[in-house]
């Protein structure tokens, strides 16, 4: 039988990632589905007994830092700014309770599946992961961290510590839209998520959209955030243009073809602007 | 590792592997096997428990997670003296719990709600419960039970004698299903067992050639021994046909689908069994192009599937009357249609399993099933053995739908234990149960319908290409049944219905609740909208205005004399229907992105096999004690048939209902009740209990020398009968005993009287029909394509409710799983061989659903009772797709309605409006 490690201390975690072939082990919720046909032999370790995975701390900045080992169930029991309305509304999206009781960002995040639905909301709070190893951290922004399809800048030997929400995009309100083929337990088909900061006579004076399911790794979508900045939030949706989508490269699968997921990601990103609007 | 932690209460230290799920720690090293495993993946939350009083699934928590936890279980729930809990108690007298696999799981979600929310809001419930699936009972009373908890209502009475057919009398083997003590498949397991695992083909159409296995063994730790096609002892082939045992137990040198059995790899235990990898296995593949579909099954260029079956046609069907293409010529109104359907996977939540071993020159097979006699001589033939040296006993069934009336591992186990003589058990985890097992037949089906300018229909005309793959299975049964339920439950003069059953490299398709008919529904129904558009009718009224009635000839040329409800299910309806009408023309008027519609389906269903005897024997004795013991064979698969051979038995003996004990389906102790299939065990085997239970109050009565209207009591030691005449007493402890511990024992058979069906289909292809009409109220998201259906009413004519429950049950479950025909199901060979891209509906995709039961007896029937199990899921697609065409224009004719076709087909009626403008 091969070891399962479960340390405590960041640093004891960190000294056994600079070996190589460990498995890191969160909820589990994706690990475990990848080992359906049969168990292998492998050394884990598990990260669930780390400290400095856990709690939602507002930072000295005014910025949000969420440990990497918080759950889903955490994010919506958590009191957070309404700019955080999205990320909320994807974690009671993300399968059903038990898999939010159970599932963390940072595995949604390291797992990295195109239809993750925790990275569009990220995405759209400028949010950047904190990775760890034994000779230091560092710090990415998530559009740079998430590269593709399970494919991420994080290191063998590291470990994502936290993902950072600076302050600036907490003042914004936030929203996030999910398409699947059923309620409840489904992958994405497309999904958006928004924020939105104004100024008191509701002028936007920053967007920040992301589609996810539409390309390899969920994408922000600049050319329409240009558009917005300027704009009364009341005429948010009129500013999209079908060219602000050109980014998204969508595939054909068993869950709906090509063209119809640019559809649906433009027909959600105006309901997400309108929805945007609507908020206070 | 060792751990401590608190289960259901108690403190418990174990010595585990820290990585091992919680679920297997929890059945196998704590033998709590009221947790269920559907899929070790986290899709079908059957292995909720709660955790630190969170649900969650125990198949995705390492043991060592759950280090000083505390973990309450399915079975911690009831009072330690075994009474149940409220939540319970409330699924009990709702009849929440079907086959029973889901409710382990159900429980502990809404005790996780009921902990925090002790009178949630039915949004709330919905949430809770999003992440078990159920694919039975269509949530409807699961919901129902947990909002009702508080109530703590009292459970319903036993009914007294002579009052328990008609009664919603709570299921009679519910209680194990709520408290986890029920024995699913693999939840009995002897210890020390060999464990097989089967090697299965990944091609679709392969040779195959087998390397050096014995290096293999010795290099692969915990393996015994592997099996292949030369260790069948008897012969390599099964079927359900005796004519078509097409199928081989291993592969010899090539496989006709992707998840062929090839080779049965023994292993010492169960760890062994859960690491074994094979990958490294010595064979080396020669992948050759697959049929894809009817289409390339039928090319000419097609290579020969089957040496029996030149062109891959296995079978065709047919059924003529009249002269349909006069009749279209003349018609005032010919409408057409093209309907492609896909495959259809079961879904059970309980995957294949069971053990076997062998005894001397005998071999037991547990196994669940649903049709342990089929099994038995299945197994007999494969070893070469007589069926009476073959003991099959089912275990508890955790959902079937058809798909566990062909062989799964009963085979494999047989050969294994036979030729091993050593007891072995198998599991096939999702993947495999998805890949190997048959599905519902995709057709592709052209059909068109003539109507007079009188609204009569006067001619239908239908042929359908049935892909059943790779082997023959139940394919037979679907050609035939097809044309004759093609043209739907009306009255038509002219009919041609044609079908074929093609051999592709697809996965073999079999039985799933319906045999082919709710896919000819969805191409006949259609029609049926369209023509009364054509001719300024109103769906249900074009429908009841050529509804079948008594008196009435089918296209079989068979008369109709009774029992037929469509006309009373129609006006049933016509309320609701009305009411609809300018409730969604008012919501139309003012909304913008969402539409909504309503929409008709109507179904008929013959019950019982098509032209082919089909009996079923029962037997109820009588114990010294006064006690009685049915004999029962009608294998339950969760709808119900042990509560209602009981209640039937009961009555037709003059019993109260609590006096009947039960032997079910033990191949050695129960005779043979046929398969529970074709929706015949009310009407067939019911007919054989209430038969069996008469034959015994006539011993009773002739013993006495008592007239036929006397009265029974039972007590202890004697039965007391009372007629006018006074009280006779029938001292039952000095009468001698048989083997089983009976002083008497009646028996009663049924076989419904058919005849067969001529080359043009003409004869009498069943005894009854269930008939039944629903309606469908949907909302379509215009923009997005997606589709929410909001309220159902269905109308079944089901002869007589034995028990109104458990029909209802029956009704949500069927359109649970018509929605999901109509709206997400599609499995695609490869890619779809799991629950999380195999979409079955949820608690969340639910309408609220109104069951109205029509009770038109049916004169053979027990009390007048027909079948429901199929009939329920056969007009919910139809209606939910018409609904959506009325809603939106959209003429979908390629199921599932997935958002992408919905909107291609919205924007095609656009186009179509645009051109025409
Ligand atoms: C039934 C079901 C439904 C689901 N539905 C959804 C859904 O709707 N939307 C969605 O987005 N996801 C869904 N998921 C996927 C999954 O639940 C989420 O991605 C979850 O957030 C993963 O977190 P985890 O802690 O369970 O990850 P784990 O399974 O523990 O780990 C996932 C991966 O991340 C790595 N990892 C984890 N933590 C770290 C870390 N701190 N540092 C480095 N590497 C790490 C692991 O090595 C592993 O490769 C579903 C899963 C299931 C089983
Ligand atoms: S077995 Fe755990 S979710 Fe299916
Ligand atoms: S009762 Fe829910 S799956 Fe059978």
């Amino acid at each position: 039988m091969a070891a399962y490690l479960r340390p405590k201390r960041l640093e004891d975690a960190l000294a056994t990632m600079a070996e190589p072939g460990w498995v890191v082990l969160a909820g589990g919720t994706d690990h475990f589905p990848a080992r359906v046909t049969h168990t292998p032999d492998e050394a884990i370790l598990d990260v669930t007994a780390l400290s400095e995975l856990k709690g939602i701390d507002r930072m000295a900045d005014g910025g949000l830092r969420l440990g990497a080992g918080v759950t889903w169930t955490e994010v919506i029991e958590a009191a957070l700014p309404p700019a955080c309305d999205g990320l909320k509304a994807a974690a009671r999206e993300v399968g059903g309770v038990q898999i939010q009781n159970r599932g963390t960002i940072g595995g949604n995040l390291c797992n990295a599946s195109p239809a993750a639905d925790g990275v569009p909301p990220l995405l759209s709070l400028d949010a950047e992961v904190e990775l760890a190893s034994a000779s230091g951290t560092r710090r990415l922004p998530l559009g740079r961290f998430i590269l593709g399809n399970r494919h991420t800048a994080r290191r063998s030997n590291e470990l994502l510590v936290a993902v950072h929400l600076p302050a600036p995009a907490l003042e914004a309100t936030g929203r996030f839209l999910k398409l699947g083929a059923r309620r409840y337990l489904v992958i994405s088909i497309v999904m958006v998520a928004g924020t939105l900061s104004r100024t008191a006579d509701g002028t936007i004076v920053a967007a920040r959209l992301a589609v996810g399911a539409c390309s390899a790794a969920a994408v922000r979508l600049p050319a329409l955030e240009a558009a917005l900045i300027g704009r009364p939030v009341t005429e948010a949706a009129a500013a999209l243009q079908p060219s602000h989508l050109d980014l998204l490269r969508p595939i054909d699968d068993g869950r709906a073809d090509a063209p119809y997921r640019r559809h649906a990601a433009a027909t959600l990103v105006r309901r997400c602007l309108n929805e945007l609007a609507r908020a206070a | 590792m060792l751990l401590t932690l608190t289960v259901n209460g108690a403190r418990r230290s174990l010595d585990v592997d820290p990585a091992r799920r919680l679920s297997r720690m929890l059945r196998e090293d704590l033998g709590l096997t009221g947790t269920k495993v559907g899929c070790d993946a986290g899709d079908c939350g059957a292995c909720t428990v709660r955790l630190d009083g969170r649900q969650v699934c125990a198949c995705l928590v390492p043991a060592a997670q759950a280090d000083g936890a505390t973990i309450v279980t399915v079975e911690g729930l009831a009072d330690p003296d075994g009474r149940l809990s409220a939540l319970q108690r409330a699924f009990h007298r709702h009849g929440a719990a079907q086959c029973g696999i889901c409710t382990p799981g159900m429980l502990m979600a809404a005790d996780d709600l009921l902990a925090v929310n002790s009178a949630p809001d039915h949004q709330a419930v919905l949430d809770a419960l999003g992440g078990v699936l159920c694919r039975c009972t269509g949530y409807l009373k699961i919901v129902d039970a947990v909002l009702d908890v508080a109530s703590n209502a009292p459970d319903p009475a036993m009914p007294e004698a002579g009052a328990a057919v008609g009664a919603r009398v709570n299921r009679l083997d519910g209680h194990g299903k709520l408290d986890g003590r029920e024995l699913y498949g693999d939840d009995q397991t002897p210890a020390g067992v060999m464990w097989l695992r089967v090697l299965r083909s990944p091609h679709p159409l392969a040779d195959f050639t087998l390397g050096d296995i014995d290096v293999w063994l010795k290099i692969t730790p915990g393996v015994l021994r592997v099996l292949t096609a030369s260790d069948v002892p008897g012969h390599n082939s099964f079927g359900i046909y005796p004519t078509l045992k097409d199928q081989p137990v291993f592969a010899e040198s090539f496989v006709r689908y992707r998840g062929e059995a090839v080779a049965g790899i023994l292993v010492e235990d169960r760890a062994a069994f859960e690491a074994l990898d094979l990958d490294g296995f010595p064979i080396a593949w020669t992948p050759r192009d697959a049929l894809v579909g009817t289409e390339a099954g039928l090319s000419p260029a097609a290579e020969q599937l089957h040496a029996s079956s030149p062109g891959n046609v296995l079978i065709r069907g047919r059924v003529k009357s009249g002269d349909v293409e006069a009749a279209l010529a003349e018609a005032a109104v010919v409408v057409e249609t093209e309907i492609d359907t896909p495959f259809v996977e079961h879904a059970y939540i309980e995957p294949e399993c069971g053990w076997a071993a062998r005894d001397g020159d005998r071999v037991t097979v547990w196994v669940t099933t649903q049709t342990p006699y089929m099994d038995r001589d299945e197994v007999a033939h494969v070893l070469g053995i007589a069926p009476k040296d073959v003991r099959v006993i089912p275990s508890a069934v955790g959902g079937g739908f058809g798909g566990k009336l062909d062989q799964s591992v009963q085979l494999p186990l047989a050969v294994a234990a036979w030729v091993t003589g050593r007891p072995v058990a198998t599991l096939y985890h999702r993947p495999e149960s998805m890949a190997s097992s048959t599905k519902r037949h995709p057709a592709r089906m052209t059909a068109s319908l003539g109507a007079a300018a009188d609204g009569r229909i006067i001619g239908f005309k239908f042929h359908g290409d049935f892909d059943t793959g790779a082997y023959a299975s139940w394919g037979p049964t679907v050609a035939g049944r097809v044309p004759v339920h093609a043209p739907g439950p009306y009255r038509v003069p002219n009919v041609l219905a044609t079908s074929a059953a093609v051999y592709t490299n697809g996965p073999p398709a079999g039985a799933f609740r319906g045999f082919g008919v709710p896919q000819a529904a969805i191409a006949g129904e259609a029609l049926m909208d369209r023509a009364a558009e054509r001719l300024g009718l109103d769906p249900l009224a074009f429908r009841l205005a050529n509804a079948l009635r008594a008196g009435d000839t089918t296209a079989t040329g068979q008369v109709l004399h009774a029992s037929i409800g469509l006309a009373a299910c129609l006006e049933a309806l016509q309320p609701r229907w009305d009411d609809w009408k300018p409730q969604v023309a008012a919501f139309n008027a003012t909304a913008r992105a969402t539409r909504r519609g309503i929409g008709i389906g109507c179904m008929w269903y013959g019950c019982g096999n098509t032209s082919m005897s089909n009996p079923s024997i029962f037997r109820l004795g009588l114990k010294p004690s006064g006690r009685l013991t049915l004999y029962n064979g009608a294998t339950d698969i969760g709808q119900g048939s042990y509560t209602i051979m009981a209640q039937i038995a009961a009555d037709a003996l003059g019993a109260p209902l609590e006096r009947i004990d039960q032997v079910w389906g033990d191949t050695d102790r129960t005779p043979d009740a046929g398969k529970t299939s074709a929706s015949r065990q009310t009407f067939v085997s019911g007919k054989a209990a209430e038969l069996a239970s008469r034959d015994l109050r006539g011993q009773i009565l002739r013993a006495v020398n008592a007239g036929d209207d006397a009265t029974l009591s039972f007590e202890n030691d004697c039965v007391r009968v009372h007629d006018k005449e006074g009280e006779r007493v029938l001292a039952l402890t000095n009468l001698p005993v048989d083997g089983e511990g009976d002083v008497l024992v009646g028996e009663g058979t049924f076989d419904p009287p058919t005849t067969p069906l001529d080359g043009d289909g003409q004869g009498i292809p069943y005894a009854t029909y269930a008939f039944a009409a629903q309606i469908a109220l949907v909302e379509v998201d215009t923009e997005l394509g997606t589709t929410k259906v909001l309220k159902m009413v269905a109308a079944h004519d089901v002869g007589k409710a034995i028990n109104p429950t458990l029909v209802e049950g029956q009704i949500h479950g069927g359109i649970a799983q018509g929605l999901g025909l109509a709206l997400m199901e599609e499995y695609i060979p490869g890619r779809t061989e799991n629950l999380h891209d195999y979409l079955i509906p949820t608690v969340g995709d639910m309408p609220e659903i109104e069951c109205i039961l029509i009770e038109d007896p049916e004169p053979l029937g027990p009390y007048g009772a027909k079948g429901i199990g199929e009939p329920a899921l056969v007009p919910t697609a139809p209606a939910i797709l018409g609904a959506i065409r009325h809603a939106t224009g959209a003429d979908i004719r390629r199921v599932p309605a997935l958002p992408h076709r919905v909107l291609a087909a919205i924007h095609a009626t656009r186009h179509i409006k645009e051109e025409v403008e």
